[in-house]
């Protein structure tokens, strides 16, 4: 019994009235779900990222494996194409032991007509207590959680948010610049690209501006939403040299080219001359900025190729977050809710 | 120091087990059972249960040292995602670092911990470790034992043997956390 006097009165009555380690928030009346960051404290975000520092230990391991999550099931819904996002939920989910089923939308009964609501009522009959949820839809996730009593964690719908990217993002981001409650504090993230379609910079805006950090997104007037810039802590540029200048951190999007056919972009050969992330662009960031892409990367369309292997980037560390970052989020959310 | 009457309303002080000195002496005492039992500090590794048995492990190292002339090395464990009970509890425990910097493997392993209880926080601290590699041996200490068990488990080294009924709350003060040491018994309202 590890554990003082300092536990006893967060200590429920279970088999063993001796105080256990558990200096605890306390649990909420429902399920908690992650769809976005709106419910979630700074506190709780960053006791978040200090779990995820556990999980990467775990996978450190000769056995990559710990017994946390035995017996409970973890669905993944993905409505949506993903590869990396669905493999890592899955084996974050696993390497905590608990089970997992997959759903893929393209070989269901959804494709046979079935309504979202009754399959996931079906889904419901499968006893899951955790959905991961991808749909091209913003806010499907949110209107599961009106249907379920399993928690909900949103991986990426519409282009609304992708809250567990932006955490692993923010974890990578505090790996480079040290720990600490106010490792966000005063430092700056520039994100450049494809704003506009972006879920992935809209998470992360939310998250980094929460955690303390300044966060200024930058792209071509077509794929750059003037209101973002009425945000606390966001601003917005076109010039790729202001967002940069001084930035402790340059995210660059992934450039979705099915965009180019609908005329947001005039040519890529334009794109690759104002926005790509080179080496000289790079120089008047701060010391020892890093450079981030949620993946999958194209060579040398948003991020030059010698700074994508290069010192400053981040990129191969950010793929292998994913993973503790998502136990983490899996553990929260499944641990202590009953 | 901490104020359980203001910090803990619903606990009554009922006694004091052990003072610094007693303590001190327990923890002296049980590093030289190890030292027997094992027939010196060769391949010997401490590994203490965050977190009051971290400071165990810690002193008895440098016990150790004192008596036989080599440290040991220490770790620490962190058992929460080994917990019997995380399906149920209403509460989330905040998982801390395992930080066993050594090869467990094949090693004698003495884990350490303030009080032993139901067991349960033992048997999740050998699958832990069990996890990390197969070490030659697992002993256990613990300052207090204060019966109770729920599991069939035993410590190998005792400071201490209270008992204690159920509505009794030890608290073992160590001073590395609590500013001073001493064991005392206090009883929920």
């Amino acid at each position: 019994m590890a554990a003082g006097l300092s536990a006893v009165d967060a200590s429920p009555a279970t088999t063993s009235p001796q105080p256990e380690p558990r200096q605890a928030r306390p649990a909420r009346g429902r399920k908690q779900h992650l769809l976005d960051f709106a419910d979630w404290s700074r506190e709780e975000l960053m006791a978040l990222l200090d779990t995820t520092d556990v999980m990467a230990q775990v996978l450190t391991r000769t056995i990559k494996k710990v017994p946390a999550l035995q017996g409970m099931t973890v669905a993944t819904l993905f409505f949506e194409d993903s590869t990396r996002t669905r493999l890592s939920f899955d084996r974050a989910a696993r390497a905590q032991s608990a089970d997992v089923m997959s759903f893929a939308a393209g070989g269901s009964s959804l494709a046979k007509g079935e309504s979202l609501r009754d399959t996931l009522r079906t889904l419901d009959q499968l006893q899951a207590d955790l959905y991961v949820v991808r749909h091209p839809v913003a806010g499907v996730p949110y209107q599961l959680t009106r249907w379920t009593d399993a928690a909900i964690v949103n991986a990426g719908d519409g282009r609304r948010a992708h809250p567990t990217q932006a955490l692993l993002d923010a974890y990578t981001f505090r790996q480079r610049f040290g720990g600490g409650a106010s490792a966000f504090e005063g430092k700056r993230l520039a994100i450049v690209g494809d704003v506009e379609h972006s879920r992935v910079a809209r998470s992360n805006a939310e998250l980094f501006t929460k955690l303390g950090a300044e966060v200024v997104l930058c792209g071509p007037a077509t794929l750059l939403p003037r209101e973002f810039a009425a945000l606390p802590g966001v601003s917005v540029t076109h010039r790729l040299e202001e967002a940069v200048e001084g930035a402790d951190a340059v995210m660059a999007l992934r450039l979705q080219q099915e965009r180019m056919t609908r005329g947001l972009l005039p040519s890529l050969a334009e794109y690759v001359a104002r926005y790509q992330l080179t080496e000289r662009v790079m120089r008047s960031a701060a010391e020892g900025a890093i450079v981030m892409h949620p993946g999958p990367l194209v060579r040398d369309l948003e991020v030059a190729s010698d700074v994508a292997d290069g010192e400053r980037s981040v990129i191969e560390q950010q793929v292998a977050n994913g993973v503790p970052v998502r136990m983490a989020v899996l553990y929260t959310l499944l641990v202590g809710q009953r | 120091m901490p104020n359980p009457s203001v910090d803990h309303p619903n606990l009554t002080f009922k006694a004091s087990l052990m003072s610094a000195t007693e303590m001190e002496r327990a923890l002296k005492r049980i590093a030289h059972e190890i030292v027997e039992r094992n027939k010196g500090v060769a391949n010997l590794g401490l590994v203490g249960i965050h977190t009051r048995g971290v400071p165990v492990a810690e002193r008895l190292a440098r016990y150790l040292k004192k008596f036989e002339g080599t440290q040991p090395p220490v770790g620490k464990l962190d058992i929460t995602l080994y917990r019997d009970d995380l399906t149920e509890i209403a509460l989330q425990p905040i998982v801390r670092k395992t930080e066993v910097d050594f090869d467990v493997h094949g090693m004698r392993i003495v884990l350490c911990d303030d009080v032993l209880y139901t067991g349960r926080t033992a048997r999740a601290a050998l699958d832990a470790l069990i996890d990390m590699g197969r070490p030659a041996s697992i002993q256990y200490a613990v300052i207090v034992d204060r019966g109770h068990r729920e599991l069939p488990i035993r410590a190998d080294y005792v400071g201490k043997n209270v008992p204690t009924s159920a509505a009794e709350v030890v608290q073992v003060k160590l001073a590395e956390i609590d500013e001073e040491d001493g064991v005392e018994l206090w009883e929920r309202a």
